[in-house]
């Protein structure tokens, strides 16, 4: 074949995480700190109810926005635990993952030519998805000296005439970051002002360890302009059923069920099964799970501080984001010299966004056994690397 | 932190102060006085060790005693209880409903041992009516731990 493939495709650059995933996969005993996903097993009780779905013969489609009783369960738990009303008739959508809520929510909102504002390190899907879509992405640089957090200046200053949608990733994957009351009411007032979408992207909601997570949504104003992403990965520890959700008002949901349709036709059937357990009866394996997080927060928050490496203290996910700067190289090269020496593979924190040079992603999706090799490990390359100046 | 502190001892009896007070975000001391508490109200009975006798040389085994017994007024089932579970040989008991009254479980005995203390001890107590003995074939889970199964991590090494 000689006709070209599609420019705007190729056009997208390979994501940085791939890159250092081949360099990972060569080395064959490293400790990995890399993953983005829990290690928990997803609880039993839900893997259960995907199993008697599976007996009972429930194979089929499901309607395309979803099980029905799936999505009543979701606006219970937005209601719940958000305090934010959403009819399951019209304003939900069960979608593979959360991930692909960002693509058709994106696709439903943009012309050509919309600019998108993206606040970077960030998720690596955002600004491709973007791009996909046909709009143009406008970064923001998150900074160290706000702990990540978005602020209403940044915002400002990122937003034009042609300024369709702010994407918002809080808590945020790889900062850890997260994006209180006070900082969101901040922001809205600009939002509402300048009469733009959010594309609120909550799938670490449940993974707040500083009071319970605000969602935007919840304020004055921003319902009816936000389209709020959630999913069952993170929260009940399941990656590999591939599902999540999206709501927003119901003209907007009626146009991401138009592309769903086509795309996907529906969300797996038995994923919805055990999602509807998860909802039901999952709040327990939540708190367990989030308790196990946090202690391993702490544990690396210390070790950190022990080593003298500068972190800002992440609220939320399961990531830390120490800055790597006082050792003069770029991030790959920090990452791959750990690896090399100490065999130890966390991500070089560009891989999140320009803004994440200088920056290293390191999960705390381990047991702490795993982690404390780790810490003892990264304390001896980084003491090596300081004694050689 | 109370709550949190017994779970993670349950779990981990070995675990020193200082990386106690790490995981909890709280004071060395202010852990110890809980610790100390919480040893001092019988909530914190004991710091036990998790065994798998099965893989070791020992052969011994365990069974699980039904009991039936004749309450004793003003006394209850306590009474009878206290019979049974001050012999050292037992290992646990229980107060169930159901069928029978108590579970008494002995671990780690010979056959001898648990036939000779269940015909010459147990059985004749004046408030034991009668005994059903399970011996125990395998142990596959133990205080939430499951013997003998290796958790591979199968996630890829490396995801966004």
């Amino acid at each position: 074949m000689t006709k070209p493939l599609s420019a705007a495709v190729q056009s997208l650059k390979p994501s940085g995480i791939r890159k250092f995933f081949d360099i990972v996969s060569e080395m064959k005993d490293a400790i990995s700190l890399g993953v983005g996903e829990p290690d928990f097993d997803t609880p039993w009780h839900i893997r259960d109810e995907g199993i008697f779905a599976l007996e009972k013969g429930k194979t089929f489609y499901t309607s395309n926005s979803g099980l029905k009783e799936l999505r009543e369960e979701i606006c219970n738990y937005l209601k719940r635990k958000q305090n934010i009303t959403y009819d399951p008739q019209s304003e939900v959508i069960v979608t593979v993952g959360g991930s692909e809520a960002i693509d058709i929510g994106l696709r439903a909102l943009i012309n050509p030519g919309d600019e998108v504002i993206i606040p970077q390190p960030s998720y690596v899907s955002y600004e491709p998805c973007a791009i996909l879509a046909g709009a143009k992405p406008v970064i923001i640089n998150l900074k160290a000296e706000n702990e990540f957090r978005l602020t209403a200046e940044e915002l400002k200053n990122a937003i034009t005439d042609k300024t369709k949608v702010l994407i918002l990733p809080f808590p945020n994957n790889p900062t850890g970051a997260i994006m209180e009351r006070k900082d969101l009411e901040e922001i809205a007032e600009i939002i509402i002002k300048n009469d733009i979408y959010v594309m609120s992207d909550e799938i670490y909601a449940e993974l707040t360890y500083k009071g319970e997570h605000v969602s935007i949504a919840s304020l004055d104003g921003m319902k009816e302009r936000t389209i709020l992403i959630n999913g069952f990965s993170k929260a009940y520890a399941m990656t590999g059923w591939r599902l999540g959700y999206a709501c927003a008002p119901k003209e907007i949901i009626k146009q991401m069920t138009k592309i769903h349709q086509f795309a996907i036709m529906c969300a797996p059937t038995t994923s919805q099964y055990a999602a509807v357990e998860a909802l039901k009866n999952g709040d327990e394996d939540i708190k367990m799970m989030r308790q196990a997080y946090n202690q391993r927060r702490r544990f690396l928050l210390n070790a950190f501080k022990e080593m003298n490496l500068e972190c800002f203290e992440p609220y939320g996910a399961f990531y830390v984001f120490p800055c790597i700067k006082e050792f003069g190289m770029a991030s790959e090269e920090f990452a791959t010299r750990f690896l090399e020496e100490e065999k130890v593979a966390a991500v070089p924190g560009n891989a999140f966004g320009a803004s994440g040079e200088g920056y290293l992603r390191i999960s705390y999706a381990y047991s702490l056994d795993n982690l404390k090799i780790a810490m003892e490990r990264m304390k001896k390359f980084i003491e090596k690397l300081r004694n050689k100046d | 932190m109370r709550e949190e502190l017994l779970s993670i001892l349950e779990k981990n009896s070995r675990i020193d102060l200082k990386e106690l007070a790490v995981l909890l975000g709280a004071e060395e001391i202010d852990v110890a006085n809980e610790i100390k508490k919480l040893e001092e109200e019988g909530i914190i009975c004991g710091y036990h060790t998790l065994i798998n006798w099965d893989k070791t040389s020992i052969d011994k085994v365990s069974a699980l005693i039904e009991v039936k017994v004749t309450p004793q007024r003003g006394q209850g089932f306590d009474k009878i209880a206290e019979r049974i579970y001050n012999y050292p040989e037992v290992r646990a008991v229980y107060l169930i409903s159901g069928g029978y009254d108590l579970l008494v479980t002995l671990e780690e005995k010979t056959l001898r041992e648990i036939a000779n203390f269940v015909s010459d001890k147990l059985s004749t107590l004046d408030s034991v009516l009668s005994t059903a003995t399970h011996f125990v074939l395998k142990k596959y889970k133990d205080h939430g731990t499951v013997f003998d199964k290796k958790h591979e991590d199968e996630r890829e090494i490396i995801t966004p």
